[in-house]
């Protein structure tokens, strides 16, 4: 039985947040007395990453997800509950729980900027305690999957947003840690790069079984890397399931466009029963629930003359933005 | 390459506080008054340029950016505290200023060529050894401050009330055997003519507590290491990892 890696209970984050009115006046009074509030960020969550598992955390911008990632690996202290990864309480930053993790900020950077990657790479393996030897096989392992070469010699000034980020995550990665923590690691990149990312975090997980937690505003990074999504709402969780699941039942059912050889069978066909969405000339669009497609689909070749038809998945983006206003989806 | 040599040359050459000292303190005799003869005035200058040199921090403001800016974040998830970085880069400066010092030791010598000495090789390693202790109480302290960040946000105005002490009752400006007798027993209570007086005169032959001053700096490090550590441990749990 796979073990949990991650066991979160009864999670709260609070912030104090200081606000301040525009102008002189709003100035002086912010400076004479400051007006502070306690912002609860994160609101009493609780769930289980198994082993092995790559999870996508979605919401809208300040639904809480990257307060999450940064509680669990141990960047900032949780307020009420409690959190374990792999058996450590992240917080403590021991040692040993340290070398077991990553965390990757899109829009953040530990490379050093003036020198070329390769010296951040041995940095962070002197800092990880690995000899010479070794970093410099995990680096060549590590560049090859990432497709990187000559980069590791350039400055990192002088990169481009794609090669710095797989710098990145080189530099990340050199001490093979079992948990990631990847807060939105295709910000930014182009469509290729964000496919290469995609692969190579593929297969990071697939050849070391690290489980992964990820956030991301592009719906194709949680789509071709989660099975299971966390939706977070306002710092509450409103889903936690597979995204399949979640998917079929936020869209119930598909539209399928049928091109009718001539207009008198797009009539017959629209006068057939199905639930019409339009007809123009000989195109007819219907829609069809999902459980009964294949009958559905059975019963109008058998009937109708039929030159082409087109099955429309409806828009994940679409769907999955639906997910993020709703407070709460319990199926 | 160019503007990085132009930069490490600027930096040498901002620290030459203490040759305008020395010229305010002989064109104006006040040497007189504190029984300290030109040729023992300018070594002092000099060596306070040297210990200067390779003693100067800015830990806080390094710090204080990279805090607000959440750029601390990635290091702080890694086995090595992020203070090891700055201190690296500190250390990796001063080596990096050592051959643009020397130059102007070179040119300070040209000019007054009365006050070359060469001292003896036990005083130069002890002198080493107290400039680099200096280092370390200065790093400290402005550690300390830079952790002030986890709570002020704006730390370096800390550090800007510090700097108006270190300035006057280092050394910088003049030897602590300037001061009238009863204000220097107490500036030596504090740590600041341990930073660059102490060390200054040793390396120029003054004479000194060689035992007392290398004492009181280890002692300082004793009692700021601790406060250090506990500032950070506290400090670390109110960060919210901003701008990331």
């Amino acid at each position: 039985m796979v073990q949990n890696i991650i066991d979160v209970k009864n999670l709260s984050k609070s912030f104090d947040i200081s606000s301040k009115e525009p102008g002189l006046k709003g100035t002086i009074r912010h400076f004479f007395r400051r007006q502070t509030k306690k912002l609860k960020v994160i609101k009493d969550i609780s769930f289980e990453i198994k082993e092995g598992e790559i999870v996508g955390f979605l919401g809208a911008n300040g639904a809480g997800k990257t307060t999450i990632l940064k509680m669990l690996c141990g960047l900032i202290y949780p307020s009420e509950g409690s959190i374990l990864v792999s058996g450590y309480l992240p917080f403590r930053r021991k040692e040993n729980f340290l070398k077991n993790i990553t965390l990757i900020m899109g829009q953040k950077q530990q490379l050093i900027w003036d020198l070329p990657p390769i010296e951040s790479f041995y940095l962070n393996a002197s800092i990880y305690d690995i000899d010479q030897f070794e970093a410099k096989k995990r680096i060549k392992k590590l560049s090859e999957m990432l497709e990187i070469d000559e980069e590791l010699f350039i400055p990192v000034r002088k990169l481009s947003l794609g090669q710095r980020m797989k710098s990145e995550l080189l530099a990340a990665l050199i001490h093979e840690p079992n948990i990631l923590f990847l807060d939105e690691p295709t910000l930014g990149l182009d469509i290729n790069a964000q496919r290469n990312l995609r692969k190579f975090l593929q297969k990071y997980n697939k050849e070391t079984n690290a489980t992964i937690c990820l956030t991301s505003h592009y719906m194709k990074d949680i789509t071709s890397l989660c099975e299971r999504v966390i939706c977070v709402h306002e710092g509450s969780i409103s889903y936690d399931g597979k995204l399949d699941q979640l998917l079929k039942k936020l869209s119930p059912v598909k539209e399928i466009l049928i091109v009718c050889r001539s207009e008198d069978d797009a009539t017959k066909l629209e006068n057939f029963g199905f639930t019409v969405k339009n007809k123009i000339k000989n195109e007819i669009t219907i829609k069809i629930e999902n459980n009964n497609i294949t009958s559905s689909l059975k019963t109008i070749l058998n009937n109708f003359d039929i030159e082409d038809l087109f099955i429309n998945e409806p828009p994940i983006d679409e769907i999955i933005g639906r997910v993020l206003i709703k407070k709460n989806y319990d199926f | 390459m160019l503007e990085y040599r132009v930069e490490i040359a600027l930096w040498a050459i901002s620290g030459i506080i203490p040759f305008f000292m020395l010229n305010i303190w002989t064109n104006n005799n006040l040497n007189e008054s504190i029984n300290m003869s030109d040729l023992m005035l300018s070594r002092y200058f000099l060596c306070a340029f040297f210990v200067r040199q390779f003693s100067v921090v800015w830990v806080v403001f390094s710090f204080e950016e990279d805090s607000l800016m959440g750029k601390i974040s990635p290091y702080l998830i890694q086995p090595l505290n992020p203070f090891f970085r700055y201190l690296a880069q500190h250390l990796a400066e001063q080596i990096t200023r050592f051959p643009f010092a020397l130059i102007i030791a070179f040119f300070f010598f040209i000019f007054n060529p009365e006050s070359i000495w060469i001292p003896n090789l036990g005083i130069l390693v002890l002198s080493i050894i107290s400039t680099f202790l200096s280092f370390l109480i200065q790093f400290l302290i402005q550690s300390i401050v830079a952790c002030l960040c986890f709570w002020t946000e704006k730390a370096s105005s800390i550090e800007r009330l510090l700097f108006i002490p270190t300035l006057f009752l280092s050394g910088l400006l003049a030897p602590v055997v300037s001061f009238p007798k009863y204000v220097k027993s107490w500036i030596y209570l504090t740590p600041f003519p341990y930073l660059i007086d102490f060390p200054a005169n040793l390396l120029s032959g003054n004479e000194t507590n060689i035992s007392g001053g290398l004492s009181m700096q280890i002692l300082w490090i004793f009692l700021l290491f601790p406060l250090f550590r506990k500032i950070w441990s506290k400090g670390t749990k109110k960060y919210t990892a901003m701008g990331s």
